[in-house]
């Protein structure tokens, strides 16, 4: 809760010199935002101009052509589409299993085995990047799907957050359910899943993102360029002798415009749900 | 290591915020039985199956790698040579300081912004609050990747828009991304602009819980705003503050994404992380002994580093 504030006209004062600081300070901070929707539209002569543009150009079809020419960037849309859904689908239920089952069981060697997966989060990711890719070369995988996807299923921090929540589940509503001769796996379907609802969609959010986003593992498993995901092929058309701009911030916008679009559409349940998980005393 | 695990009864001095609630206490006899089936197991054996196979084995399997010299694809055992090797290795001593330099300066600016920014929007002078709230979010939600290759645009040196409005003002034009000093403070920027959203919605949902009698009486007694804010919204904020801190630090210490694309490292190394120098190693060079010790040196630094931060920040829990 907040202090109290003086009354009347100063306080109005104080609130329009807030708020007004606050929203100079947000147009800062959403510059590369707008300047990324701006420079989408234009070539990559125009964007390097003096002054640059500031307003939308003409171009965005061209360098969506372009894109689609030097990679494949259809393809390239349809495999992070594919890879990040399916992600989203099988990271969650992993999470959400495991989750459930440290919240409301207490059994041998639960702390223990808790801690343990707690670890993933302590261990820093590229510890494990050099036996994973020998991993994946062994098993052929190197260049395919399930070789993105596999190793990042069981996520600490889904398991946590999934967790957290769970611990907020009424102990009298399982046992309710007991009572009713429900089995284990029906409880928790049927009365433990609905009303976790919205730390659901908060985790499938953050999963979505979270694969969606992922560069390092997929730049070091993924070989040619039918296969490379959003930020992959981004990255690698950056590194070209005539790096064509107009095309790479025309793809940049495809791959950071519609998940802020998602974002917005479902924040409430985002920031919610992850807040719950986070700070619960 | 066990040091930042938020449960376990390895880690006594986990910090109050990141400890579950206990799972409900159910009867005697309910709790036996519960505790002979196997339920439970079957719940989380997936995720420790998938996290034995891809997380444990590979944890184990780097420390052996970081044992032995690679060479044209055959391992040959050297001990300890690859971590003598990193103690007079000047580009991973390079990697090191720039690390921390960002831990030291970025980190604790974008805390101190962060406070200041939830403090904001927490304020009940502030009009349209949930708006504020999700558009300090935002940056957030976008790939490391694509802000990346955003800023290296705004931030180029002679076409970019930074340096278009600086010289409006009759200022620059300044060297973003080819002069080191330069360099390291556009990481930092860039840094700054992705991240304080995010910490600020999370030090904000903690002041919510700051009970307002603590305010009331922080008036009565006749405390200033500055006082108040150092008396009675510091400590209420400070397990929030720890796990911002020691997320940050882990996140500052793995640092690959933002150099790679933003700088490559350069120039002159002033932006190699030892993330990138790692990278590099391993997938450049091929060297994957000596990018496992690298890994190795890496992990026992955010292990000691995160002892460090709950000592200091956590002594008064």
């Amino acid at each position: 809760m907040t202090p109290a504030v003086p009354p009347g006209a100063r306080r109005r004062a104080r609130s329009l010199l807030l708020t007004s600081g606050l929203a100079i300070t947000l147009a800062v901070v959403a510059i590369p935002f707008y300047w990324l929707a701006v420079g989408a539209t234009h070539s990559s002569e125009e964007i390097f101009s003096s002054p640059p543009p500031l307003l939308p150009g003409g171009h965005l079809a061209d360098n969506l052509k372009s894109l689609e020419e030097s990679a494949q960037f259809s393809r390239v849309l349809l495999n992070s589409l594919l890879i990040s859904t399916v992600y989203t689908v099988c990271a969650g239920a992993v999470c959400t299993l495991a989750g459930y089952g440290f919240a409301v069981y207490r059994f041998r060697g639960r702390e223990a085995l808790f801690g343990l997966l707690m670890l993933g989060l302590v261990v820093p990711a590229q510890v494990t990047l050099v036996p994973l890719f020998q991993m994946m070369a062994d098993l052929s995988w190197l260049g395919t799907y399930q070789a993105v996807v596999l190793p990042n299923l069981a996520l600490p921090f889904g398991i946590f957050l999934m967790r957290q929540s769970m611990a907020s589940l009424p102990p009298s509503l399982l046992d309710s359910g007991r009572m009713d001769g429900c089995g284990e796996l029906r409880l928790f379907l049927r009365v433990a899943l609905p009303p976790m609802r919205p730390s659901l969609a908060a985790l499938a959010i953050f999963l979505f993102l979270y694969q969606w986003n992922d560069f390092i593992w997929p730049l070091i498993v993924l070989r040619d360029g039918a296969s490379f995901t959003l930020p992959v092929a981004l990255a690698s058309l950056q590194g070209l002798d005539e790096t064509d701009y107009g095309a790479i911030l025309a793809g940049t916008s495809i791959a950071a415009l519609p998940m802020a679009a998602v974002f917005l559409a479902l924040q409430r349940h985002f920031v919610s749900g992850l807040l719950a998980g986070a700070v619960k005393e | 290591m066990t040091a930042a695990t938020p449960a376990g009864p390895a880690a006594p001095a986990a910090p109050r915020a990141a400890r579950p609630p206990a799972a409900p206490v159910r009867p005697a006899a309910a709790r036996r039985r519960a505790r002979r089936r196997p339920a439970p197991y079957l719940f989380v054996l997936p995720a420790l199956l998938l996290f034995g196979a891809f997380k444990l084995y590979p944890i184990g399997s780097s420390f052996v790698l970081s044992l032995h010299r690679t060479e044209g694809g055959t391992q040959t055992f050297i001990g300890a040579g690859n971590y003598e090797r990193l103690l007079d290795d000047p580009l991973f001593w390079t990697a090191l300081k720039n690390t921390a330099v960002i831990l030291a300066v970025q980190v604790p600016v974008m805390l101190a912004l962060a406070t200041g920014l939830a403090v904001a929007l927490n304020s009940r002078l502030l009009y349209g609050r949930s708006v504020f709230r999700l558009g300090f979010f935002l940056p957030m939600v976008t790939g490391l990747v694509a802000y990346g290759i955003v800023f290296s645009v705004l931030l180029n040196k002679d076409y970019g828009l930074a340096n278009w409005l600086l010289a409006r003002v009759g200022a620059g034009p300044v060297p973003w991304l080819t002069h080191p000093l330069w360099a390291q403070i556009s990481l930092g920027l860039a840094l700054t602009w992705h991240y304080t959203g995010y910490n600020a919605v999370i030090l904000l949902a903690r002041l919510q819980s700051v009970p307002a009698e603590l305010y009331d009486a922080a008036a009565v007694d006749g405390a200033g705003g500055w006082r108040t804010f150092l008396h009675v919204t510091l400590p209420g904020l400070r397990p929030v503050l720890l796990l911002t801190a020691v997320l940050s630090t882990i996140g500052t210490l793995q640092l690959f994404d933002e150099p790679y694309v933003l700088t490559g490292g350069g120039p002159d190394n002033a932006t190699l992380t030892i993330g990138v120098y790692l990278y590099q190693n391993a997938f450049k060079y091929f060297d994957f002994g000596y990018a496992s010790a690298i890994a190795y040196a890496l992990a026992v630094l955010i292990g000691i580093l995160g002892l460090i931060q709950f000592r200091v920040l956590g002594e008064k829990e």
